[in-house]
């Protein structure tokens, strides 16, 4: 199979090696064209966006103003927060030009003339690797204005790295455009949606590292050539990040609809000392998790996952074997997202910090089976209530690891409560606890 | 006296400036330099940053105390973090947070006496594939052991 986005060619993120394979090619083709054409073939590509949503890169290029009345933005997402990915540094690293190629095919598209790749404050390395690559091209008059000569066009632009500092929220498009604009990372309410709205009031589109460096190659092969790859209505390959418990975790190009249990157990050399699979999470920490003996058959796309009843997400799996404890994996996943949470919105802000408590209190042995309910019900009401998805993101885990793994949670709670202190009886009314599971001491009786 | 910004970082500052139509997104920028140069960034380097950006004080004290790269106070020469998320967490993430816990003889988020490592639990750094993992201020160290932490601990001086 051929990669799309991190092919075997040694070198390759040497400009001079890019251009040797065909590189800036595609780019020249591109400007020739008018911004509609562009935007038709990436649509008929049926391209969808990498970063999470899965939504049709085309689509939403075409939603930008077709007249230019105020300046245009892009914003290209590298903050890669998402637990469980690590694609986009690959990218960064391997393949920077190819990425750098397809910013300039997708300014042109939307006709912005200045472009901010976001890239967590983390990756410093990375920042210095990307920034030389831009450096290169700016010199060698891929960017800025000498591209007018180099491209015999009259559309230019300038590409500016913004480093984030350590905010998973500013990997979600309002939160990180704020954070470009120099304020916190809270996002904002849609609509006005960032077509019409966005960086200081300006049409902006946001889009993934990935999602971008798949431009090129559409461009250059044709749209039909690429919707020809993998599953017809997500088509292309995914960089499949595999971590966890396997032998060769990693990142894996593979097209999409590539079977589950292929990934992990061909691709991934499967679970160290050939234990069972208890639990996977498909696409990065926010994505409803799936039970290990129910991978049969599972195609790692779009729509094939949310038949199975969890997403794509960032295409970061995480495997672990039947020897791990989900309850600590679930208290680990919710003090991420309490620490996370912006504090914006207060089902988000108060129901991560509750979920945190009541697991951690079954962690420390005092857990009932009523806190299994209360739990899925906190997540419940935290889902759908706030501004942005980090509270989805936030409710999911919990909401689905507790109702597909209820046997094995029931095993960390207790049924009964005793009460230990004489007359406290009539203080149970207050309490969430069902007056039949409630066990006496001997002496309380009458 | 009170923090200054050097002519170089001046100049720095100036140029990340130009990147954006207002100098409020340049805040970002500035308060990485201001971090670079006083080692954390104290009351002293948000009025300065205030002051060469010219935004309101409280902009700067917002953005500084919202990103958890930016320290409010003195962290060590070399800042240990160590990722104890879900898949560094499967491959034994705690066990070398604790390894260098007990080395060190340090808390999250505490400086040695000497001032040369402070150390921090951190969300997942990205780099998943090579669990666990540790970053020694912005260069990552994967494929961890709890032999190898403790050999980078003891080579770092």
């Amino acid at each position: 199979m051929e990669k799309i986005i991190l092919p075997d060619i040694p070198d390759l993120n040497k400009l001079d090696v890019y251009i040797a394979n065909g590189g800036f090619q595609a780019a020249k083709k591109a400007l020739q064209m008018e911004p509609s054409e562009v935007i038709d073939i990436v649509k008929k590509s049926s391209l969808r966006g990498r970063g999470g949503a899965g939504f049709f890169t085309g689509l939403k290029w075409s939603f930008m103003p077709k007249v230019k009345t105020k300046p245009h933005y892009l914003c290209v997402n590298g903050d890669e927060s998402e637990p469980g990915s690590f694609k986009d540094r690959q990218i960064f690293e391997k393949n920077p030009h190819q990425l750098i190629e397809g910013i300039i095919i997708a300014a042109h598209a939307i006709q912005a003339q200045t472009v901010y790749i976001y890239i967590r404050g983390e990756y410093y390395r990375w920042i210095q690797m990307l920034q030389a690559a831009l450096d290169e091209n700016y010199e060698r008059g891929h960017l800025g204005e000498k591209m007018k000569q180099t491209f015999n066009t009259d559309f230019y632009c300038d590409v500016y790295i913004h480093r984030g500092a350590g905010a998973y929220i500013c990997g979600e498009e309002s939160a990180l455009m704020n954070s470009i604009e120099g304020k916190r990372g809270y996002p904002r309410v849609k609509p006005p949606f960032p077509a019409q709205n966005g960086l200081w009031g300006n049409p902006t589109t946001i889009n993934n590292v990935e999602t971008i460096t798949n431009v090129p190659k559409i461009i250059a092969n044709g749209w039909e050539w690429f919707a020809s790859i993998g599953a017809p209505k997500h088509p292309g390959t995914l960089l499949f990040g595999v971590s966890g418990h396997v032998n060769k975790p990693g990142v894996y190009e593979l097209p999409t609809g590539t079977l589950l249990t292929d990934i992990i157990y061909n691709y991934a050399g499967g679970v160290p000392g050939n234990k069972k699979i208890k639990c996977v999470i498909p696409g990065g920490s926010s994505m409803p998790p799936l039970r290990g003996d129910q991978l049969e058959g599972i195609k790692m796309d779009a729509d094939s996952l949310r038949e199975a009843g969890s997403a794509i997400g960032t295409g970061g799996i995480m495997v672990m074997d039947e020897d791990t404890n989900l309850l600590d994996v679930l208290v680990r996943i919710s003090h991420f997202y309490h620490h996370e949470s912006c504090g914006q919105c207060t089902p988000c802000r108060e129901g991560t910090g509750w979920m945190e408590k009541i697991l951690r209190r079954i962690q420390s042995g005092q857990g009932t089976s009523k806190d299994l309910d209360l739990l899925v019900d906190v997540a419940s009401n935290i889902e759908g209530r706030t501004v942005c998805a980090l509270g989805d993101a936030a409710a999911w885990p919990v909401k689905f690891m507790i109702t597909r793994f209820r046997d094995e949670f029931e095993k960390y709670v207790k049924k009964e409560v005793v009460i230990p202190v004489k007359n406290k009886i009539h203080s149970m009314k207050y309490t969430t606890y069902s007056v039949e599971n409630i066990k006496l001491p001997e002496s309380t009786k009458p | 006296m009170a923090f200054q910004f050097t002519e170089e970082n001046l100049k720095r500052i100036e140029k990340a400036r130009q990147k954006y139509p207002t100098s409020l997104a340049a805040v970002m920028d500035a308060c990485y330099i201001g971090q670079e140069q006083n080692g954390f960034i104290s009351d002293e380097v948000v009025e300065e940053i205030a002051r060469v950006l010219e935004i309101p004080k409280t902009d700067v004290l917002g953005v500084v105390t919202f990103y958890t790269m930016f320290h409010t106070k003195k962290m060590g020469k070399y800042h240990i973090q160590v990722c104890t998320n879900v898949s560094c967490m499967l491959r034994g993430g705690y066990e070398i947070f604790d390894a260098v816990k007990e080395k060190l003889k340090i808390d999250n988020m505490e400086v040695t006496s000497d001032g040369k490592f402070s150390l921090e639990e951190v969300e997942c750094m990205g780099a998943c594939g090579g669990a666990p993992m540790i970053a020694v201020n912005s260069d990552y160290y994967e494929n961890m052991t709890k032999e190898k932490v403790l050999e980078i601990l003891d080579s770092l001086q």
